[in-house]
């Protein structure tokens, strides 16, 4: 145990100042320190800025009742360090890593810094292999591939929620290689319901045993928000490179975390950037994202769905922005399939997966799968031009080509879209049910597939069940 | 100022970047995390310099030219910090051929030795520019490690200076040529919208702005695996891990189609991944243009992808916050334009001090903020290169690849080369690509009536128009990267195609001004073939393109009979 400093030089906001600090026993950067209070309660800080004597502390669980010579402050001399083990599964911790379940405290098999370090892109692996959601819009067209990390842009109100909980379920039973699967849940700054929502609904999945949580709901304090995800992801790199497991970690909502940023950065007094969100929201978007991945040292991966409401649904705003810059593609719900009662409104158009092109076809899905999904993107594309015209000339005055496209608009949002909460799509299933669709167009349209293709798919007697 | 410095007990890297009365401030490449205030400084003397020598072409590293695959055997699957490792393999032994004997009088930039760096390249090692003198001793040919001493030197001041295989080089210096020549070649990328429409010359630089998802990797890649430069510089800053990991394990698949042998034997990687340090990202771009410019001084054409610019321009912005200068525009530095343009400048077609031509094309990736074009450092970038591919989300939206859009992207360098086309591919090229063109303008201008009412009312001839354009679009524009035959397309080949669909776009005319309605022309079949042609026709049966002539021929002959 280190020097304690009696006291405090300035209080403000979640931030504190420690003045004279001797040099014979100096702060490190980020370095972690320990506040007592006077009736013994201990409260976590976090060394952020250092000038010669002067060091700035930020304290996790808010600064309320400290004053100037009320405290006693000691630094630990390592930076924030989380325990783990394998009992972490089944655990909920706060925001900063504390069990907060009531089961009492976890037997570390070690210590792990939860900043973590960039993985070298010499050991990664290319992410290959693709995991079956069983939700036609994301298989068929914008793949999950593990050890990718694939956003969900949703908006408030929307079924964001309800969609990562149907990816979890199904992804879980689709999970046949026999290796461990889990899921590391990171809540930062959701309400209690959406927190609730998730515990129950791992609960009736009976995921819940092999679910690890941290929670730091909406009242929580901010800081605690920036460490949450940090937190999460530590545990799951060691739950995925050191165990072997497949981990999916499921982040919500990184909104509210960039917002904690953004306050966090204002009360430093730093210069703001786009929004007033501070000019190293990429880059700390990047140390999280990037910890999604496959290295060829160990079995386990792990692949992020972050979920993340755009502000007035704007996708050009900072945090969508920035996001889909680092992530390997986004899935968007749109609101207009939400209002008209499609489930899960999944906006095809700009919905990607980047890794999707060497994780399909041949030996992994089927050698269709790429010819199936262009193709569906194209005409989809066709449909959002002929609606716009039909829009000012009226559906009458559309050519009969037109009208087909209109028709195969309206099927393909009610039958390839549109999915119960509890269907679970094979791959086969998706793709005909692709094909049977585009079968509604004349065959001259299908320009993205070549011959032996359309011979075998095309056929449009298929269609009648499409009403 | 500016020179490089080991910092704390840790020795992270670090480069001093401001001086002033009573303190100095170092940027430091690495995590500071832990670092303490009394720790000690080691100056190093030098400014932050790249290692140049043989060993460097097929290896990745990051962006302070740290080997990562050494990197890998000395901390595991994460990049820890404070490791100083040397840039080349010091274990490996090379085929040294010494090309001097003692007495021979030699100045900067004059080949000592030669020897095979991989099996596509020759390394020459070279005098450093600042040197000239007499060569006193030579080491016999054989097999040497780059740190050997191959041959002395006595330079104008009677010191004698020993020569080994590598040397250093300040990365934010330019290496000095002789002169800089007019531009008058393509880099030939195999690619038909940018060769044809916008091509982009060896020397030159070019951009390519898109938002997310619009395809500016997956564009950068096949440049990198294509084009005919000898030497690729691939710069992933700030990007994506699997990114870098996807290039690294493809170019060692693929084969390079002129010499058959994988293409990583012309490839250096620096991989400075988003979540490595934020200083390092900043000097990434700088390590790899001082590796261009080393390979463009032995004589060698290279290509710098630089994936991407916006990063680099971020990382500035975050480093300038974090000095607490005043910002400009956005919170960007005012000095970011004069950093584009002197990175930008140092492209261009040389004759080097040693005699040889040699050039450095440099085609930079911009993410602009929210997709938007008029943000900063677009704008900036606009302003110092001369080729510009937009790319844009609709046409990505509808999986149209390469969204490059054929209304606001531009070429400076089709003056400089039209006559290499016309010499070397035919002489009418520049005539079909501006027929091309022309086909794509008047379309568009149409689609703003057909937006409001619709194609039916248009008149056959401007049908014509709408169908040919789409056969430009569909069947030439677009290109499968994919496919074996589509990814590289020659330019014969690509001639041959604008051939095809100009004579069909002609004929069709003909036919339409002699009153044959529009709907019997597209019954013959006659555009979706041409549309299918690039998968159709393989590209080392280019006779097959007579016979489709012929084709188009005889069923114009039918239709008017």
């Amino acid at each position: 145990m280190g020097l304690q400093f009696v006291g405090l030089k300035e209080i403000n906001g979640s931030l504190v100042v420690l003045d004279n600090i001797p040099l014979s026993n100096p702060a490190g950067y980020e370095e972690m320190a320990e506040i007592v209070l006077e009736d013994g309660s201990k409260r976590l800080a976090r060394v952020v800025e250092i000038e010669g004597g002067r060091v700035v502390l930020q304290v996790f669980e808010g600064t309320n009742g400290l004053s100037l010579n009320n405290t006693k402050t000691t630094l630990t001399g390592h930076p924030m360090e989380i325990p783990l083990s394998r009992e972490i599964l089944g655990r909920v911790f706060s925001g900063a890593g504390k069990p907060i379940d009531g089961l009492g405290d976890i037997f570390p098999e070690k210590y792990a810094d939860i900043n973590g370090k960039p993985l070298n892109p010499v050991t990664r692996s290319y992410p290959h292999n693709y995991i079956r959601t069983g939700i036609s819009s994301i298989d068929g067209l914008a793949t999950l591939i593990r050890g990718q990390k694939l956003p969900i842009f949703s908006g408030s109100g929307m079924s964001h929620n309800k969609l990562a909980v149907q990816i979890v379920r199904q992804a879980q039973i689709a999970e046949e290689s026999g290796q461990d699967f889990a899921v590391v849940f990171a809540a930062m700054g959701v309400t209690s319901d959406v927190a609730d929502y998730f515990k129950s609904s791992f609960e009736e999945s009976g995921v819940l045993q092999k679910v690890v949580m941290y929670m730091n709901l909406s009242n929580d304090p901010i800081i605690e928000r920036i460490l949450t995800p940090r937190c999460a992801l530590t545990a799951a790199e060691y739950l995925a490179f050191e165990h072997n497991m497949h981990i999916l970690v499921i982040m919500t909502d990184i909104t509210s975390y960039c917002e904690a940023l953004r306050e966090f950065s204002s009360s430093k007094g730093e210069i703001p950037g786009r929004k007033g969100y501070p000019g190293y929201l990429y880059s700390d978007l990047a140390s999280m994202y990037e910890r999604a991945g496959i290295i060829n040292t160990a079995q386990g991966s792990v692949t992020q769905i972050p979920i993340l409401t755009m502000p007035n649904d704007d996708i050009t705003h900072p945090i969508p922005d920035l996001t889909g810059y680092i992530t390997e593609g986004q899935i968007v719900l749109d609101r207009g399939l939400d209002q008209s009662g499609v489930y899960p409104p999944v906006s095809v158009l700009p919905s990607l997966s980047r890794l999707m092109k060497d994780g399909i076809g041949e030996g992994f899905t089927r050698a269709d799968h790429s010819a199936c999904s262009n193709q569906l993107f194209s005409c989809y594309a066709k449909v959002m031009d002929t609606r716009a015209l039909a829009s000012v000339i009226g559906e009458d005055e559309l050519s009969s080509i037109d009208k087909s496209y209109m028709r195969f608009g309206q099927m393909f949002e009610k039958y390839f879209l549109s999915q119960g909460f509890h269907e679970d799509r094979t791959i086969e299933e998706t793709l005909d049910l692709g094909w049977d669709l585009l079968s509604l167009l004349p065959k001259g349209e299908l320009d993205r597939v070549d011959e032996k293709m359309l011979e075998k798919y095309y056929n449009p007697e298929r269609t009648a069940r499409f009403q | 100022m500016l020179e490089m410095v080991y910092v704390g007990n840790k020795r992270l890297i670090g480069e001093v970047i401001g001086v002033n009365d009573g303190f100095t401030t170092i940027q430091v490449y690495e995590g500071t995390t832990g670092l303490k205030p009394g720790e000690p400084v080691y100056p190093t003397g030098d400014p932050l310099s790249v290692t140049l020598g043989p060993g460097i072409l097929s290896n990745i590293y990051d962006g302070i030219q740290r080997p990562l695959k050494s990197m890998e055997k000395l901390t595991g699957a994460f990049i820890g910090e404070g490791f100083n490792i040397s840039a080349l393999d010091e274990e490996r032994l090379f085929d040294v051929t010494v090309c001097v004997k003692p007495g021979d009088k030699l100045k900067g930039g004059d080949v000592y030795a030669t020897c095979p760096e991989t099996s596509l390249i020759t390394h020459k090692c070279m005098i450093p520019p600042a040197l000239q003198g007499e060569v006193t001793f030579v080491a016999p040919d054989g097999q040497y490690h780059v740190s050997d001493v191959v041959a002395r030197i006595r330079d104008e001041k009677g010191h004698e200076r020993e020569l080994t295989l590598c040397q250093k080089w300040p990365i934010r210096t330019a290496r000095p040529v002789q002169e800089r020549l007019p531009i008058s070649r393509p880099l030939i990328t195999g690619q038909r919208v940018i060769d044809t429409l916008f091509p982009v010359a060896k020397g030159g630089t070019a951009a390519i702005p898109g938002g997310f998802g619009t395809g500016k990797t997956m564009t950068q890649h096949q440049l990198a695996k294509w084009c005919d430069a000898d030497i690729i510089v691939y710069i992933g800053c700030g990007e994506r891990g699997n990114e870098m990991t996807q290039v690294l394990e493809e170019f060692t698949e693929l084969i390079d189609p002129k010499s058959g042998k994988a293409l990583t034997d012309r490839t250096v990687l620096i991989a400075n991944t988003s979540n490595m340090p934020v200083a390092a990202r900043e000097a990434s771009i700088y390590t790899g243009i001082t590796l261009a410019e080393y390979y463009r001084d032995m004589g060698y054409h290279v290509a710098i992808m630089a994936d991407s610019t916006s990063r680099w321009a971020e990382a500035l912005r975050e480093i300038s916050g974090r000095l607490e200068e005043m910002p400009a525009e956005e919170g960007f530095p005012a000095y970011l334009p004069s950093r584009l343009s002197a990175f930008y400048e140092r492209a261009g077609y040389m004759v080097n001090l040693n005699g040889t031509n040699g050039s450095i094309t440099i085609i930079g990736a911009v993410s602009p903020q929210g997709s938007d074009f008029s943000e900063p450092v677009t704008q900036n970038t606009k302003r110092f290169v001369r080729c510009f591919w937009a790319l844009d989300k609709s046409l990505a939206y509808a999986r149209h690849y390469p969204a490059i859009n054929w209304t606001s992207s531009y070429s400076e360098y089709l003056d400089d080369l039209g006559g290499y086309y016309r010499e070397n591919i035919s002489p009418e090229f520049m005539k079909a690509r501006q027929g091309i063109s022309n086909l794509l303008m008047e379309e568009s201008n149409l689609m703003e009536i057909v937006k409001l009412i619709g194609a039916d009312v248009l008149p056959d001839d401007q049908k014509l128009v709408i169908e040919i354009a789409r056969v430009i679009r569909v069947g030439f524009l677009q290109q499968n990267a994919y496919h074996a035959d589509d990814t590289y397309v020659s330019l014969e080949k690509q001639y041959k195609m604008m051939e095809l669909i100009l004579l069909l776009y002609k004929k069709s005319k003909a036919a339409i001004s002699v009153g044959i309605t529009l709907s019997s022309i597209m019954q013959t079949g006659l555009f979706e073939l041409l549309i299918k042609m690039k998968y159709d026709i393989p590209n080392d049966k280019l006779e097959m393109f007579d016979a489709y002539k012929e084709q188009i021929s005889d069923k114009f002959v039918a239709l008017s009979e």
